[in-house]
């Protein structure tokens, strides 16, 4: 039944998951609105990373998010990798690049999913620390304290990642080579080393991104399926690229996703995100916050 | 108008505007093109030459403001319907099918635009004395993405003479040419004109536009700032301003 | 006829009669479970390929399309215990509306906007029949078989032969519209969209109508599916994997001739087929991702690319 608590409740936990699934979707914030690759495989490289902090939490009793911390190295080394891959076989051969590449990262997402099912199987696996399972009381609604986690580490991120494309100068550069590649290059500057750089900066930030993944919930080999919908809706609502907006649309979709939760059931779930995906498309292809017009 | 011509226009733009947002990109252009005129239409970057044909063309819809091509209004009408009436244009950056031999993509256009059933066969005659009329016989079975510069222009030219059109719409089709290319093309838009086809030729070059061009029109942040003969167009006080920069 | 069209149907009777006749002669029942499988992916990858290959859309809603199929003929078959033909033309029908609703898409989004699109409408519609209590909802149903009519004597023979059917039907299509104005349009439309309308091609028409040929197909592929496997359920009729599985043997294959998709599935649906059987299905699909990231990387024209670059070759070495 409909109540106002109830609603409340679902307002309050859809925004902390808001901020979670803006924590998932900055790196393809970055590679999809700002680069302009179709990183479909964005969620399959946060499930793995989900997988990695399992592994470390599992066998060596790290605490998840320090996990997630020491990942991101070795995730920054994969993102430049993928990039200079992608790079030399579609950017550089010009035009259909988009559509080859989406099938290319499809091929890499089903890679990636079979190799965890070999190297983990398909039972969901989660991760153990002391602020999981455990509950904050607010009046009468109850917080999970996973989400309270996963909403500072989401704030901090956003925050940091902010900072970091407007005050740094790599930042700014990131910025200008999504703007106008040309203008860069007549700078001195080459394009593609910075793309490359941002595309390793958008693949580390997944490490602790997937902390937070397997920290709110569960994971199993093709939750990154689930994830396509989410990530690209809140990146595509937010308009391509921007990090704030990132975050407010990451909330809008939270906030969806728990009211349709209550009111409807778990069953309607998936197609949230996919729907506000799809009438974002539709309406407004820009996004709410655009930097194309 | 005070013109001595009473034939009909065959193009009548009236009081046409183009917002984008809140940027006006037309503000209430009128100007009638007579047929089988040679028009120039000359004016800084960003004055709004490729946005009047876009509109012409059909790439944009427009809000106030009429178009009548041969007496119909044609501003609700699709781009492809636009073309099948006569009305043809070539790109600024030449947008040629890739996938496509120079013979294939004169066959589109003949396809599409023809307006009666022709034969195949006749098809074929007529796609390769426009390829030869242009000087791209030799070409015909080339891939069109191993065209030079020059070649791209006038495939593209060769592609729109193709659709059969009265209004043939020349969107800088010299630019970036060396100067014997340029007259090259500028000696086929002549030979096309001589044929009865009205040409609105877009320029920077402008000797390019002073040799072809009957009348000329100068626009400016979206308005016409001089219409007349290309020498009182280029006296005029304010087409030197904007091309200058004040 | 011309000489070309000639050699093609008579293809196409030699495979229809070939078929027919496996199933009288052959007693055995697994190579027609095994080869139904392969012809349905023929049947998909060949209806795809009319739009994400001849006009460019990479529409990743294949799946979308065969869910629909198959739950189609499920809900036809509880409702009214409809045949087998009428599972397969209500299929057709709804793919058709479901194609040309897609179409519509493609007047706003193009690229990679219109794929993310067809992803999420595949989702949409996955989740509405989930939530279908009628035809079972999440848990999936369980569908009789009617008895079988002569001259067959198995379900799933008479299934292999109709799926070969869908298959002649889909190739075709599939080879007419390459060879008339329609497939030279739609070649244009992928080129150039603007240049295409700016040449007198209807660009809008002519999507729609891959869009419709192309969603009606896939649909129709999809409905004698509920039969095939006697069950269904949600999160399998409309699982990813057909849509990554189809693209991937278009692409394989080669999407610029309508032989290309044929070629890739047999190859990519032989080799799934058989490491299913002797490995395992995790390494099918992770065969597929393989096979999709060498191709897309290596070979991107597909193996008629090469086949094509390989004469080219040789011709520039005789001259």
């Amino acid at each position: 039944m409909f109540s106002f608590d109830l609603l409340l409740d679902a307002v309050v936990i859809g925004v902390l998951l808001g901020c979670f699934y803006g924590a998932v979707s900055l790196g393809l914030s970055v590679s999809f609105g700002l680069l302009d690759v179709p990183h479909v495989a964005h969620p399959a490289f946060l499930v793995l990373a989900s997988y990695a902090v399992y592994f470390l939490n599992e066998h060596y009793a790290v605490d998840p998010l320090v996990a997630g911390l020491l990942i991101t190295p070795v995730f920054f080394l994969l993102g430049l990798v993928a990039y200079r891959l992608y790079y030399e076989t579609f950017e550089k051969r010009g035009s259909d690049a988009a559509v080859r590449g989406i099938a290319f990262f499809f091929g890499v997402a089903f890679i990636i999913e079979v190799l965890i099912i070999l190297q983990f199987g398909v039972d969901q696996r989660s991760v153990t620390a002391d602020y999981i399972g455990r509950a904050w009381r607010l009046g009468d609604i109850r917080i999970p304290y996973r989400l309270l986690v996963a909403f500072a580490v989401a704030t901090a991120l956003t925050v940091l990642l902010t900072l970091y494309l407007s005050r740094t100068f790599m930042g700014r550069a990131i910025r200008a080579v999504a703007q106008d590649q040309e203008a860069l290059r007549l700078m001195g500057a080459n394009p593609i080393k910075i793309k490359q750089w941002a595309f390793g900066i958008a693949t580390a930030v997944l490490g602790i991104a997937g902390a937070l993944l397997i920290i709110v919930a569960p994971v199993d080999p093709t939750l990154d399926r689930a994830y396509i919908g989410r990530t690209f809706c809140v990146v595509v609502m937010a308009g391509l690229g921007s990090m704030g907006g990132t975050l407010v649309a990451a909330i809008i979709l939270g906030v969806a996703e728990t009211i349709v939760l209550t009111m409807f059931g778990a069953s309607w779930a998936p197609a949230i995100s996919f729907a506000m995906l799809l009438g974002v498309l539709a309406v407004r292809p820009q996004g709410l916050f655009g930097r194309r017009s | 108008m005070t013109l001595s011509d009473t034939r009909s226009p065959l193009l009548r733009i009236s009081s046409l505007t183009k917002r984008f947002g809140g940027f006006t990109a037309l503000h209430d252009v009128s100007v009638d093109i007579r047929p089988g005129e040679r028009f120039g239409l000359i004016g800084p970057n960003g004055s709004g030459k490729t946005t009047l044909i876009n509109c012409i063309s059909g790439a944009f819809r427009t809000e106030p403001g009429t178009v009548l091509f041969r007496d119909e209004d044609i501003a609700l009408l699709q781009p492809h319907v636009r073309t099948r009436r006569g009305i043809a244009r070539s790109f600024q950056i030449p947008r040629p099918f890739r996938s496509m031999t120079v013979a294939e993509n004169l066959m589109v256009a003949l396809d599409f635009a023809a307006h009666e059933h022709v034969s195949a066969a006749q098809r074929r005659d007529s796609m390769m004395s426009i390829l030869d009329q242009m000087g791209l016989g030799p070409k015909a079975n080339v891939s069109a993405t191993q065209l030079s510069q020059v070649e791209l222009r006038k495939m593209e030219l060769a592609r729109a003479m193709a659709t059969h059109p009265k209004l043939l719409i020349s969107d800088e089709a010299m630019a970036g040419l060396s100067s014997s290319e340029v007259d090259e093309v500028l000696d086929l838009l002549l030979s096309l004109a001589s044929r009865d086809i009205t040409i609105i030729m877009i320029e920077h070059i402008m000797q390019a536009v002073m040799r072809f061009s009957e009348r000329v029109m100068c626009l400016d942040a979206g308005r016409i700032i001089a219409i007349g003969s290309p020498s009182e167009v280029m006296a005029d006080q304010r087409v030197q301003e904007a091309y200058l920069g004040t | 006829m011309t000489r070309n069209s000639i050699a093609f149907w008579t293809g196409s009777t030699v495979f229809l009669v070939a078929v027919f006749v496996m199933t009288q002669v052959v007693g055995n029942q697994y190579p027609f479970f095994a080869g139904y499988v392969i012809l349905q992916f023929i049947a998909l990858a060949v209806a795809w390929s009319i739009l994400g290959g001849y006009a460019g859309y990479v529409n990743f809603g294949t799946s979308a399309f065969f869910g629909v199929g198959v739950y189609a003929a499920v809900f036809l078959v509880k409702a009214f215990g409809a045949p087998l033909p009428l599972q397969i033309l209500a299929g057709a029908a709804i793919g058709a509306l479901m194609g040309f609703a897609l179409g519509l898409l493609t007047l706003r989004m193009q690229g990679i906007f219109f794929s993310i699109a067809t992803i999420a409408l595949t989702i949409i519609i996955e989740t509405t029949i989930t939530n279908w209590r009628y035809v079972g909802g999440a848990a999936g149903i369980q569908i009789q078989r009617p008895a079988v009519t002569a001259p067959f004597d198995n379900y799933v023979q008479m299934l292999f032969f109709v799926q070969a059917l869908l298959v002649v039907l889909a190739v075709a299509i599939s080879r007419y519209i390459q060879n008339s104005w329609i497939g030279r349009g739609l070649q244009a439309l992928r080129d150039d969209e603007l240049a295409a309308e700016c040449t007198g091609v209807p660009t809008l028409r002519l999507k729609l109508l891959a869009c419709v040929i192309s969603g009606a197909l896939m649909c129709a592929v999809g409905a004698p599916a509920a039969m095939y496997l006697q069950y269904a359920d949600p999160a399998s009729a409309f699982n990813l994997n057909y849509s990554v599985t189809t693209l991937a043997m278009s692409l394989i294959g080669g999407t610029a001739h309508w032989s290309g998709p044929i070629i890739g599935a047999i190859l990519l649906g032989t080799t799934q087929q058989l490491l299913t059987v002797t490995i395992s299905s995790e390494v099918n699909v992770l065969v597929l991702g393989l096979m999709l990231v060498l191709f897309v990387v290596g070979a991107p024209e597909g193996i008629i690319g090469l086949i094509r670059k390989l004469r080219g070759d040789r011709k520039e070495g005789e001259v």
